[in-house]
């Protein structure tokens, strides 16, 4: 692709969505683009990029950043940080929220819902030890398409394949056609909501948990730190953060430390002693 | 080095899932149905048995019913791995004794997935 369509695109990504795009990254543009450009009758990504210069479509606008910031999701992605919070964030919620019995997770850039849905269905194998709390899980996309898939909870042979115990898929989920579509008590646990991270998070709320994975590796420095600073002021000081396994706060911003031996989940820096020592990072 | 066997009346399954296991550093062994795949585990249990269920001679549930039937052995992880997709077939699998269940086609990131479940990395 021409050089000068590059830095418009690029230029229009980083504006509405924050994603930095490098020219080595040449190659995502074409893939995720070209099917775009072929769906609305263009011959390739030079046509549509000039089909956005010359109508300055706000609906193409949306519809190539939504291409560019979908991402893969897998239910029970990574593992560890779905085993940290069963272990060590809920018996810690347990004990800290008695008073109120009230619980806030945010998934933030939630893709197709698999993150929420992982979470939501630790907290109903362990139901009775949560009776009477309210417990919100809210995910959170800048894409609207992928917000529409994960409200109908329904996936492919191939994605209730990737993390999800077979035990969980008969527990929870029901064959649709040559699909798999997650029970409406699950479904019913998480509240989706279109939401760009470069905005204020003031009408999300506060929340005890944050998941923020595989997200900031789009984002440049300054807006990493950003995002991430204004991620601690919305949880309290015995909150927790989780980031992706190739992603850390060290170097970006001093608002979160990491906890030791827990990969991936981050406190405030300000946390007590013995919020660390609950997280198993004493 | 863990050892797998691998139970496929297709030869091309058998060898799609030998590449995928070798990079995955098991040590694979082969059979073409449940008999066959009887007679390998009384020479040496394997770590774990990939299963395919419709086979000529003996098909998989059997098989997997004999092998958790064996007293004293060491029971081998059974995980099927079939084109049957349905509730009522998964459910009989799980009943009769599988760990994990892997529905057709399958590739590389399925079988980790899966592998790394049942506790082999």
């Amino acid at each position: 692709m021409r050089p000068e369509d590059f830095e418009f695109l690029s230029r229009m990504l980083k504006r509405r969505s924050g994603l930095t795009l490098n020219p080595d990254k040449v190659y995502l543009l074409e893939s995720r683009l070209t099917p775009l450009a072929r769906r609305r009758g263009l011959d390739g990504i030079d046509a549509l990029v000039a089909e956005l210069r010359r109508t300055n479509s706000e609906t193409l606008a949306r519809e190539i950043t939504d291409a560019m910031t979908t991402n893969e999701s897998f239910f029970f992605r990574d593992r560890t940080p779905f085993d940290i919070f069963e272990r060590q964030v809920l018996p810690m919620l347990r004990q800290r929220r008695a008073a109120g019995k009230r619980v806030r997770i945010w998934c933030a850039a939630c893709s197709t819902g698999q993150e929420p849905y992982s979470l939501a269905m630790i907290l109903k194998n362990q139901e009775a030890q949560w009776r009477g709390w309210s417990i919100e899980i809210i995910g959170t996309d800048i894409a609207r398409p992928v917000l529409k898939k994960a409200e109908a909870g329904l996936y492919s042979q191939f994605e209730v394949q990737r993390g999800l115990p077979i035990q969980m898929l008969m527990k929870y989920f029901t064959q649709v056609g040559d699909q798999w579509q997650l029970a409406p008590e699950i479904r019913s646990m998480v509240k989706f909501k279109e939401f760009n991270l470069l905005e204020s998070f003031a009408p999300l709320g506060h929340f005890d948990v944050i998941y923020c994975r595989n997200v900031l590796i789009y984002f440049d420095q300054p807006t990493k730190k950003e995002v991430l600073e204004r991620m601690r002021k919305i949880m309290p000081s015995d909150g927790v953060l989780f980031l992706g396994a190739a992603e850390t706060v060290l170097g970006i911003t001093d608002a979160f430390r990491p906890v030791r031996g827990q990969r991936g989940m981050y406190l405030p820096a300000d946390a007590e002693e013995t919020v660390v020592a609950a997280a198993g990072g004493a | 080095m863990k050892s797998c066997l691998v139970v496929d009346d297709s030869k091309v399954i058998r060898r799609v899932a030998r590449r995928i296991l070798e990079e995955m550093n098991f040590e694979i062994r082969e059979a073409a149905d449940g008999k066959d795949a009887l007679e390998s585990c009384s020479e040496k249990m394997p770590d774990v048995v990939l299963l395919d269920w419709n086979m000529p001679v003996m098909d998989g549930l059997e098989f997997l019913k004999r092998v958790r039937a064996l007293p004293n052995v060491r029971q081998p992880i059974v995980v099927f791995c079939t084109t049957e997709n349905d509730m009522s077939h998964i459910r009989q699998a799980m009943e009769a004794g599988a760990d994990e269940y892997i529905m057709k086609p399958f590739d590389r990131e399925i079988i980790e997935a899966k592998f790394s479940q049942v506790g082999l990395m």
